[in-house]
C-alpha cells in the first residue's frame, strides 16, 4: 500500500465513519462483557454469601440464575455485534473498497 | 488404505488382547459397546483423513484447509477445540466435588469469547495467513518478533499436550484397561496421522465430528436427569443438596478463589490465555474472511456456553446418581481414607452417570467420545505447533534471505509434525506419574503474558516496536514461568518446601501487566531509525486490519 493510498483512505469519510463507529461499538460490548464478569468474580471474592442467598424458599440460591445469565449475556453480546457487523459495517467496507477501485 | 486396516487391526488386537490375557481388569471391565465405537469413530476419521489428503496439496491447504471452512464449521471447531476432556471431566468433576464453583471456572472459560469476537477475531483473519505471529510480525521485524511467537507457542502447545497425553492415558487405562504406555502411544499414532496426511482439513472435520459426538451425548445425559425430576430444576438441586456431604453449600461460591488477587488473576489468564492460544487462534485462518470469522466465534460462544450449561447439570445429575452408589465405590480407596470415593476419581463422575443413566452401552458411547475428545484435541495442538516450527521458524527466521520453497516448508511441517508427536508420546509416559495440576494452568499463563500482549498491541498500539515486543513479550513468559515455579502448587506440592514464595497459584495478573508495561517501556524508549518506519507502518497495517483490502482469500478449489 503505497503513502498515497493510506492517505486517500484515512481521509475517506466512509472508512473515517467505519472506524469510528465500529470501535466505539466493539469497545462499549467488550466493557459490558468485562464489567459483568468482574462484578462477578469480585462479588465471589469478597462476599461470596451475596450469591449463596437463597432465592425463595427452595434450595435454589442467586448464584444460580446469575451465572446461567452470564452465559446467555455473553451468547447475546455476540450475536448483537455480529448481526451489526455483518449488516451495516461489511457495507460501509463495501463502500470504501468501491471507491478505492473507481480513483484507481 | 492398507495402513489404515492394519493398524485398526492391530488396535482391536491389543484392546481385546489386553482383556483376555490380563482377565483382571484393574478398573473397568472391557466395555465391548465402548470399544466398538471408538473403532467406528478411528475408521470413520481416518477415512476423512483420506479424503483431506487428496485434497491438501499447498502450504496453505495443510495449514488453514485452504480457508474454505464456513464460519458454522469453524465455530463447532473452535467449540471442540475447546471442549477438551479436560473440560469435560473436569468441570463435571469440580461441580460433583464442589457444586457452583464448576460453574465459576465454566463461566471464566466462556466469557474471553465474545471479547475476542469484539476486538480481535476480523483483524486477525485481515491480516493473518497461516498463524498469529503473521500478525505479529507485520511490521516488526520478521525473525526476532516470530522467534518470540514460535517460542511461545511451541511451549503452550507441549504443556497442553502432557496435560492432554496424561490424561488420555489414564482415562484409557480406566476404561477400556489398556496400558498407560499403549493408550499413549495410541493416541500419539493416531494424531500424527490425522495431522501429517488430512493437515488442517482432516484435524477440523475430526474436531466437528467430535464436537457433535460430545453435544450429543452431554445433551442426552443432562436430559436424562431432568427427566427423573419431571425438568424441575428446583427438585434436581434439593436432591443433590440432600445427599451431598457439603449440602446447601454446594449452591453458593466455595474455596475455588479464596482471594481478590486470585480471583483477579484467575479471570485475566482465562481471558487473555484463551485470547493466546496458537491452536485456536490458527483457526481464523481457516475461514475466506472477516465475515465468516465472526461468525465462527458467534456460534463458538453458543456452543461453548450450552456446553458449559450440560455439564453443570451433569454434575449435579453424579451428585444425585453416582455419589454414595456402591456400584460406583472405591472400596479399596474407602478401606484407606474413608469418605465415599468414586472409582477413578472425580473426573470420572460423568463417565459413571453415563453408565447410571443409559447402561453399558451409553458408557461406551461417552468413554468413545471421551477418547476421541482427546484425539481431536491434541491433534488440532499438534499442527499449531508444527506450523510454529515451519512457517515461523523455518521459512521466516531461519531462511530469511531466500523465497521459500512451499512444498519444502510443507515437509519441514509434516516432519516436525512427526517429531512433536514423538516427543509428546515420551513425555506423556515420563509425566505418567508427576503431579500435572500445574500444566494448563502455566500454558494459559504463557498464552496470556507472552502471546496476547505482543499480538494484541501489534493490532491496536501504533507504537509498538520490535524491541518492546520482544523485551516485554519475553519478560512477561519469564515471569509467568517463573512465579509458576515460586508458587503454591509447584514449590510446595512438587517441590515439597513448607511456604510458596509467591502465595498465588495464578500468576497472570502480574505476568500479564509486566508484559505490557515492559512492552511499552521498551518501546517509547525506542528511538532508532527501524523504530520509526515501523510507527509508520502502522496505518497501513491498520487499514488492511480495518477493512480486509489485501487479505489472503480462500483457495481456490
Amino acid at each position: 500500500m503505497t503513502k498515497e493510498t493510506v492517505e486517500r483512505i484515512q481521509n475517506n469519510p466512509d472508512y473515517q465513519k467505519l472506524v469510528k463507529t465500529r470501535n466505539k461499538f466493539a469497545w462499549t460490548l467488550s466493557i459490558i462483557m468485562l464489567v459483568v464478569y468482574y462484578a462477578f468474580i469480585l462479588v465471589i471474592a469478597f462476599d461470596p454469601s451475596l450469591l449463596g442467598a437463597k432465592l425463595g424458599s427452595g434450595v435454589i440460591t442467586v448464584g444460580i440464575p446469575i451465572g446461567i445469565a452470564i452465559i446467555l449475556i455473553a451468547f447475546v453480546l455476540a450475536g448483537i455485534y455480529v448481526r451489526r457487523a455483518n449488516g451495516e459495517f461489511d457495507v460501509l467496507t463495501q463502500q470504501v473498497r468501491d471507491e478505492l477501485k473507481e480513483v484507481a | 488404505m492398507k495402513k489404515v486396516t492394519l493398524l485398526v487391526l492391530l488396535l482391536s488386537i491389543s484392546l481385546f488382547a489386553s482383556g483376555t490375557i490380563e482377565g483382571e481388569i484393574e478398573k473397568q471391565p472391557l466395555n465391548i459397546s465402548a470399544i466398538i465405537m471408538f473403532l467406528l469413530f478411528v475408521g470413520g476419521t481416518l477415512g476423512i483423513t483420506y479424503w483431506a489428503a487428496k485434497r491438501t496439496k499447498t502450504a496453505k491447504d495443510f495449514y488453514t484447509a485452504g480457508g474454505g471452512i464456513t464460519g458454522f464449521q469453524n465455530g463447532m471447531a473452535i467449540a471442540g477445540d475447546y471442549m477438551s476432556a479436560a473440560s469435560f471431566l473436569g468441570i463435571s468433576g469440580l461441580v460433583y466435588l464442589a457444586g457452583y464453583d464448576g460453574l465459576i471456572y465454566s463461566i471464566g472459560f466462556l466469557v474471553g469469547w465474545p471479547v475476542i469476537l469484539f476486538l480481535i477475531s476480523e483483524r486477525l483473519r485481515n491480516l493473518g495467513k497461516y498463524t498469529f505471529a503473521d500478525v505479529a510480525a507485520y511490521r516488526l521485524k520478521q525473525a526476532p518478533i516470530r522467534t518470540l511467537a514460535a517460542f511461545g507457542s511451541i511451549a503452550t502447545v507441549i504443556l497442553y499436550l502432557i496435560a492432554q497425553m496424561v490424561g488420555a492415558g489414564k482415562l484409557i487405562q480406566l476404561l477400556f484397561g489398556l496400558p498407560y504406555e499403549l493408550a499413549v502411544v495410541l493416541v500419539g499414532t493416531l494424531m500424527i496421522l490425522y495431522v501429517t496426511f488430512g493437515g488442517m482439513l482432516a484435524t477440523t472435520w475430526v474436531q466437528i465430528i467430535k464436537a457433535v459426538l460430545l453435544l450429543s451425548g452431554a445433551t442426552f445425559m443432562a436430559l436424562a436427569v431432568l427427566y427423573q425430576f419431571d425438568f424441575s430444576l428446583e427438585s434436581m438441586f434439593a436432591k443433590a443438596v440432600e445427599v451431598h456431604p457439603k449440602g446447601q453449600a454446594i449452591m453458593e461460591p466455595g474455596g475455588l478463589v479464596s482471594d481478590p488477587i486470585s480471583a483477579i488473576s484467575l479471570g485475566i489468564a482465562l481471558m487473555f490465555g484463551t485470547a493466546g492460544l496458537p491452536h485456536i487462534l490458527m483457526r481464523f485462518f481457516t475461514v475466506a474472511d472477516a465475515k465468516e470469522a465472526r461468525k465462527s466465534v458467534f456460534y463458538a460462544t453458543g456452543f461453548i456456553g450450552y456446553f458449559y450449561i450440560l455439564t453443570f447439570i451433569i454434575g449435579f445429575g453424579a451428585i444425585i446418581m453416582v455419589l454414595n452408589n456402591p456400584e460406583y465405590l472405591d472400596l479399596a480407596k474407602q478401606a484407606i481414607s474413608g469418605g465415599s470415593p468414586i472409582l477413578g476419581g472425580k473426573n470420572m463422575a460423568a463417565i459413571h452417570l453415563s453408565h447410571a443413566v443409559g447402561g453399558n452401552f451409553f458408557l461406551g458411547f461417552i468413554s468413545a467420545v471421551a477418547f476421541a475428545t482427546i484425539l481431536a484435541v491434541v491433534s488440532g495442538l499438534t499442527l499449531a505447533g508444527a506450523s510454529a516450527i515451519s512457517h515461523d521458524l523455518y521459512a521466516n527466521v531461519f531462511n530469511k534471505h531466500g523465497e521459500v520453497d512451499e512444498a519444502k516448508e510443507m515437509k519441514v511441517s509434516k516432519i516436525a509434525t512427526v517429531v512433536l508427536g514423538i516427543i509428546t508420546i515420551f513425555l506423556g509416559i515420563a509425566f505418567e506419574k508427576q503431579n500435572i495440576a500445574f500444566v494448563v494452568g502455566l500454558a494459559f499463563a504463557i498464552a496470556a503474558s507472552a502471546n496476547f500482549p505482543v499480538l494484541f498491541l501489534s493490532m491496536f498500539w501504533k507504537k509498538l516496536t520490535t524491541r518492546g515486543a520482544v523485551i516485554g513479550g519475553s519478560l512477561g513468559l519469564a515471569t509467568a514461568v517463573m512465579l509458576v515455579i515460586l508458587g503454591p502448587i509447584v514449590w510446595v506440592q512438587i517441590l515439597g518446601n513448607a511456604e510458596a514464595i509467591f502465595p498465588y497459584k495464578y500468576p497472570a495478573l502480574f505476568s500479564v501487566t509486566v508484559a505490557f508495561v515492559g512492552i511499552w517501556f521498551f518501546s517509547i524508549t525506542d528511538k532508532s531509525p527501524e523504530a520509526a518506519k515501523e510507527i509508520e507502518a502502522f496505518d497501513a497495517q491498520d487499514i488492511r486490519s480495518q477493512t480486509g483490502i489485501g487479505a489472503e482469500g480462500a483457495s481456490e478449489h
